[in-house]
This record gives structure tokens, sequence and C-alpha cells, in this order.
């Protein structure tokens, strides 16, 4: 039985296989109506969340499946003291996999090493997101045909954005890639994902300007600073702003640019930039569905 | 100190000197109801001076936590008053509650039941990472 707890715990191999399937998936939805008939997806948010969950709900119920859950820990018995492992253990006799987001760090993989079915991880704290990664990870190779040779450049908060951390992860065992890392000193990149580019000999260069690097970008990553992340309101408030992408600042950038951010957005993606046609971002929202129902697809034929 | 003067037992040599309380209390070697020699600052051609425990009985000693603690460390069972096996240490590749994780934001920091498991993640620096948030140890 496998599980996606982080994006390495898959070959680039099998990551390909599954960006694959929702390639054939997005083409001819209707081949897959009804390809997961009869099981079961719990959705365990302990955190809300709009897309992400309702992306895996729709997932399922696009092939044929059935979904069960609950949004948000206040609806579930983790409010009446529950350890996680006992909710798992149960939720796990109900269902064919989950899919689990945590506000604490390494939750789901605490879930998956006691669960009956598989387990993907839909983000736990500030940690990882691989689902998010498998989005990402489709919306470049369709946008750039590619996922080799690229100068990748990650913007806002690197620190927090878990999405980030995946998405680095996962981009750096492909080959050429370089990544630019745009933040507020107090927003680095996490000690642990630099080290690990450093020892596997992978160029990266920190930045706290946008606009001195725009030119040298394939793909920026815009992400947003979030507010749920801080202990100190008056530190939020602080860095909120510090990086808001409009249509002066792309006038830097290539005209083969693509701009992708994992959404919600606050007011870092100006609205004007969404008309233009390097703007990936809704794409990606549409691709998050199709590669949720090839994981999906994928993880029940090895359970 | 004259090792063969132990009939059955271990002795813990090559100890980095200073250390070998730290290792009295980690093994709860102050439980143990047989004789425990603790030898500090012994004159060493390799370490200069070094710190040497001697257990007069053959106790299980837990290498990962020894390895983790000093892994300079070379574990001598003793048996009929010879050397029976020499071990060489080194830092394990995994650690399950010997250390444990201070990060807020980790799962372990709110269910107890979990084990701390911690896995070498670069042995020259000695770093280890919780395998379940990554924070370094």
């Amino acid at each position: 039985m496998r599980h996606l707890i982080n994006i390495t715990d898959f070959s680039t191999g099998e990551i390909e296989s599954i960006l694959d399937l929702a390639d054939q998936m997005l083409s001819h939805p209707e081949k897959y109506r009804e390809s997961q008939r009869g099981r079961i997806l719990a959705t365990l948010f302990f955190e809300p969340s709009t897309r992400t969950r309702l992306s895996f709900e729709s997932a399922m119920l696009s092939m044929g499946g059935s979904v069960l859950g609950f949004a948000t820990a206040d609806s579930s018995s983790t409010s009446k003291g529950e350890s996680l492992t006992d909710t798992i253990h149960t939720v796990s006799c109900y269902c064919d996999i989950i899919a689990m987001r945590h506000p604490k760090e390494g939750a789901p993989l605490a879930g998956s090493l006691i669960s009956e079915v598989p387990v993907i991880n839909a983000g736990d704290g500030g940690h990882n997101h691989p689902t998010q990664t498998l989005t990402d990870l489709m919306t470049i190779r369709r946008e750039k045909g590619r996922l080799d040779r690229l100068t990748v450049g990650m913007c806002g908060d690197l620190k927090f954005g878990r999405t980030v951390h995946s998405l680095i992860g996962a981009m750096s065992r492909y080959e050429g890639v370089d990544f630019v890392l745009i933040s507020p000193p107090e927003l680095r990149v996490p000690d642990y994902v630099t080290s690990r580019l450093r020892a596997e000999g992978i160029p990266y260069t920190e930045a706290e300007s946008m606009e001195s690097v725009m030119d040298r970008l394939d793909v920026l990553y815009m992400t947003r600073v979030q507010r749920e992340r801080f202990f100190n309101e008056a530190d939020y408030i602080r860095l909120k702003d510090t990086y808001i992408l409009d249509t002066d600042k792309l006038r830097f950038a290539r005209d083969d640019l693509s701009i992708l951010h994992p959404l919600p957005r606050v007011n870092e993606i100006s609205v004007k930039v969404d008309a233009d046609p390097r703007a990936a971002y809704f794409k990606q929202v549409k691709n998050g569905r199709y590669v949720r129902m090839a994981l999906i697809t994928k993880l029940l034929e090895q359970a | 100190m004259n090792i063969d003067s132990i009939k059955r037992g271990i002795v813990l040599d090559h100890i980095r000197a200073g250390r070998s309380m730290d290792l009295y209390r980690y093994l709860h070697l102050d439980e143990l109801e047989c004789s425990v020699a603790i030898i500090k600052n012994v004159k060493s051609n390799a370490m200069g001076r070094k710190d040497i425990i001697k257990v007069d009985e053959d106790i299980s000693i837990d290498l990962d936590v020894l390895g983790y603690i000093d892994p300079g460390i070379t574990v001598n069972i003793i048996e009929n008053g010879t050397v029976r096996e020499k071990k060489h240490l080194s830092l394990p590749e995994r650690l399950t509650n010997i250390i444990h994780c201070k990060n807020p934001r980790c799962i372990t920091s709110v269910e107890p039941a979990l084990d701390h498991v911690f896995v070498l993640a670069d042995r020259e620096k000695g770093v280890y990472r919780c395998i379940y948030c990554d924070s370094k140890h």
C-alpha cells in the first residue's frame, strides 16, 4: 500500500505517469466517469480549506466514487479530545482512501503509520503540500512542455509556504533546474530545504527584489503571506504586502514566462495580471482536479 | 587501569574526557546493583585524555544511545577475564525516543502517544531530523 506524504515519496517516473494519466483524464473525462464507482474517499480537514477539499471531492465524484468527511476540526471528535491516531483508526474502517489536512507538521505521516487505507497529505501546517505540487508540476509541464532546464522563481512567504517546500523538493530532481528564491529575510526558505539543495549541488540564488531577477525566470511562483502561520500579528502586517506582482513589474519579464500561484491570493497579484497570457494560475486550479483524480486512481490500484 | 581485572562485564573505552557522568545517567547505570567504576582523565595516546567506565556484569547496553552520545566510544565485552568482543560505534541511522522534537508546530507536540523518531541527515555534521516535521537536532 502506498501513501503520498511527501512529493519525494514518488520517483520522477511515478510522477510522470500520474501526470500522463491526468492529461488523459483532462482530455477525455467521460472515459473515467464510472472508474471509482463503489469507492469512498474520506476528506479529513482538521484545518479549513476551500480549494483543496473541493478539488479532492470533485475529483472523486467525477469518477463515480463517494465522499465523506469533515471540513473543520470542530466538527470532528478531535473537539472532544480524540487523538489523531484514534480518528485515523476509525475512519480507515469507513473508506477506501483518506485525504487529510492538519495544522500540525507531520500529522499525515503519523496517520499513515497506522492507517489501513492509503493516506494523502492534503497539507500539514507550513510543511508540505504534495498534491498542490502535483498540480504545479502538471501546470508547468503543460505550459513549458518540460520539467527540466528551467529557472524557477519562488516569491513571497518562502518560510511557511508549504507549497514552495514541496515544489523545490520535486523540481530539484530534474536536470538543469535553477531556483531563484525571492523573499524578505524573515521569510526565507527554511534551512532544511536549502541544506538539501547545497548537499545535492543544485544551484539557487536568494534575492530580495523581484524586479532584479525577473528577466531570468521561466516560471514565477507567487505565494501569499499567510496570516494563520504567524504567532505575532504585527509581523504579519509588516510583511504581508512586501511583493505585489503587477503589469509594471511584468515589463521586465520574458514573453514566455508562466506565472503560477497556489491560490487563494490576497493582493500579491494584481487582478490586471489575470488577463495576461502568461498568467497560468486559474489553469492550475483546473489541473488540480484532474491530477487528484489520477493520484486517487494510482493509489487505489496499489491498495 | 587493567580491563583484564574484570572477569565478566563491559568496559566502555575512549569516552571523551568529562563525558562519563553523562553516559552514566543516559545508560541508567545508577540503577545497577553490580560494581561500576568511572575512571576520569586517563592518559591516552590518541585522545590526550579520556574517560573509561567499567561495569562488573554483562548488561545489555543500547548501542544506539551510546553511538548518538559519542560515536568514538569502544565497547569491550569481557568474558573469562579477556576481551571477547570489541564493538566500534557509529552514529545510528535512526533514533527512537532518545531525543525529543522541540518544534511546537510538530504533531509530536500534541500527540503524546507518538514515538519521537529522528533520522540521520548528515553523518559528517551529526545532524538528525525529525521524521514528522524535518526539524534539526
